[in-house]
């Protein structure tokens, strides 16, 4: 079992809500992703997702575009990220996922990355722009690593697709709550509670809901329909705010603690 | 033409004459059809030199549905001209300003607008590029051009050209002539990509000069990118060119030898340009004039007996302002 199964095996053990706090790597460089990690784990953030820097982040809207283009600016590479995990893990187990464009791990060497990725204490992997149809080698390759490729499922999603995903699917299913990129919005999805049942009834994988949650309050909200959430832009947009500030590591904090603590209490 | 340049007798493909300018409306009319079967009542596209948007609105016009068009913002200004077309025909254009400002963020800005509005929209990509089925789709609503193209020289000199000639942004308009001919072991094809300033990184948009391979916006093809797999900015005079990555297609013709690919500079391009207004009367595409130039050089090659078909992938009303510019023609 790695750390993402064995975080969810815990929250589900103590019948708790998971917190996934996503953050783009490099941004504004690899040290402050390096604290911010270690701060959010002391928070109560239970997985932290890492985008990897791409020129081209097509499934993502516009606050994580502008965090993709502030880590390339501070010159973060696939290399450097995996050299910050193997540091974060000096101090900190919390389960972390990869995010990240297929190129960057094509022209890496998918096997390569992957098995680089392990060894740096990564857990997971969840690659935006490969659909499930094309991922039998990879699939493979995060087996013998010992890895969780972690797929999307969207509401648009077929009964059959769902199907062919959960098989693929390993850690979690990230449940995209509604159509679009990523982004923060004013209201949740009212889909949502028909998508994650149908998803549960096919399988026993823990359901993390994402995109658009921008609050404590949403957060509460859509926590009732899942194992867990997930939280990027809306902390993004934080750390965007703070920059290279004194104050980035504590405020951001701040905030995923008062997300972790508004799914927490119920 | 062919009597100025002396050696292979030259016929151009003449889509510059189709309703639009460009050979981007047999794509559109067959996929606006497929999105009318399909129920969808919104319609979405990219464009670079604005001859795909305008094509687009067109047909959007034509069957009463809502049309938006992602245009990168330096190319809304160097093709000034297609904006204010497509805004006629009732699009809306919306300028895409992130990165390069060219068509690729045009391309990212309709996938994001997709994925948001896939129940009721359908995006007309322009180019036999994507996730599939698009770049079979557009090949095959393009295959037209290559059909004619043999029939009419079959009726016209009884035999078949002994070379194909078109260039290559995403690749619609070249494998659009050059499918039909793929069996016909005698004609050989030459596929002309951007070679803008000379091919050193981030001045030129010929990914079989400087690319290799990679994934990006749904496809694993040829594509310009840097040692950790970012995207490299691309340049080139002609909008509809300047495209870090190309058709797959294309890329296993050119991995399995059956078309040659070069390029043309801006520099190349541009005269050609003039040339063939001069020569013919006939004002091209910037596009369609990186063919014309790759004609100029290998016409005079060839002996007389040989024939050349090179496709005029589109009419160059849209960069008369540029071309104006570049050669200081404005007094």
């Amino acid at each position: 079992m790695n750390r993402i199964e064995q975080r969810f095996a815990d929250l589900k053990s103590q019948g708790k809500k998971g917190l996934v706090v996503y953050i783009g790597a490099g941004d504004p460089d690899l040290e402050s992703t390096r604290q911010l990690a270690l701060a959010f784990d002391n928070a109560g953030a239970d997985v932290l997702e890492l985008g990897i820097p791409f020129s081209d982040p097509l499934a993502d809207g516009l606050v994580n575009q502008l965090a993709a283009q502030r880590g390339l600016d501070s010159g973060t590479t696939p290399g450097g990220v995996l050299e910050t995990v193997k540091s974060i893990r000096k101090e900190s187990e919390i389960p972390i996922v990869f995010f990240v464009y297929y190129n960057l791990l094509h022209r890496y060497g998918l096997k390569r990355f992957i098995q680089e990725s392990a060894d740096a204490g990564a857990d997971g992997i969840l690659i935006l722009d490969l659909p499930p149809e094309e991922s039998e080698d990879y699939s493979q390759l995060m087996q013998n690593a010992g890895l969780c490729p972690v797929f999307l499922i969207a509401p648009t999603t077929p009964d059959a697709r769902i199907q062919s995903i959960v098989e693929h699917g390993k850690g979690f299913i990230y449940y995209v709550s509604r159509e679009g990129v990523t982004g923060m919005q004013s209201s949740i999805s009212s889909t949502i509670s028909e998508m994650t049942g149908t998803i549960r009834q096919r399988t026993q994988l823990p359901i993390a809901i994402g995109f658009g949650i921008s609050n404590p309050e949403q957060a509460r909200q859509v926590a009732e329909y899942g194992d867990a959430i997930i939280v990027g832009s809306a902390v993004v947009n934080k750390i965007a705010e703070e920059g290279k500030s004194d104050t980035l590591v504590s405020h951001v904090s701040e905030f995923v603690g008062s997300l972790s603590n508004a799914i927490k209490k119920f | 033409m062919t009597k100025a340049l002396g050696g292979a007798k030259i016929y151009l493909k003449r889509e510059d004459l189709l309703h639009t300018g460009a050979h981007k409306i047999n794509n559109s009319m067959g996929q606006i059809l497929l999105a009318k079967r399909m129920g969808k009542t919104r319609i979405i596209a990219e464009t670079g030199a604005g001859q795909h948007g305008v094509a687009t609105a067109t047909v959007a016009a034509m069957f009463g549905m809502e049309c938006v068009i992602y245009m990168g913002e330096v190319d809304c200004d160097r093709q000034a001209l297609n904006v204010f077309r497509m805004r006629m025909l009732g699009a809306e254009v919306r300028p895409v300003k992130a990165g390069q400002r060219t068509l690729k963020e045009a391309v990212n800005e309709a996938m994001r607008d997709w994925v948001t509005n896939v129940r009721n929209t359908h995006y007309i990509l322009g180019t036999a590029y994507g996730a599939h089925p698009y770049p079979v789709m557009v090949r095959n609503f393009q295959r037209i051009i290559g059909d004619e193209a043999r029939e009419q020289i079959l009726q016209k000199e009884s035999r078949l050209p002994d070379l194909l000639v078109a260039c290559v942004g995403g690749g619609s308009n070249s494998i659009g002539l050059f499918y039909p001919f793929l069996q016909d072991k005698d004609v050989k094809m030459l596929g002309v990509e951007a070679g803008g300033e000379g091919i050193l990184p981030e001045k030129h948009a010929a990914r079989f000069q400087g690319g290799s391979l990679g994934v990006l916006q749904g496809t694993r093809s040829y594509i310009l990118q840097d040692e950790h797999g970012q995207i490299q900015l691309t340049h080139s005079v002609s909008a509809g060119l300047d495209y870090a990555a190309v058709g797959p297609e294309h890329a296993w013709l050119k991995d399995h030898d059956r078309v040659e690919y070069g390029y043309a500079t801006d520099e190349k391009a541009l005269e050609a340009f003039m040339k063939l207004a001069r020569l013919e009367g006939i004002i091209p595409a910037l596009e369609s004039s990186h063919a014309l130039a790759a004609v100029i050089e290998r016409a005079p090659q060839m002996s007389a007996d040989k024939m050349i078909i090179a496709n005029l992938s589109g009419r160059g009303d849209k960069d008369v302002q540029q071309v104006a510019d570049r050669l200081n023609m404005n007094a």
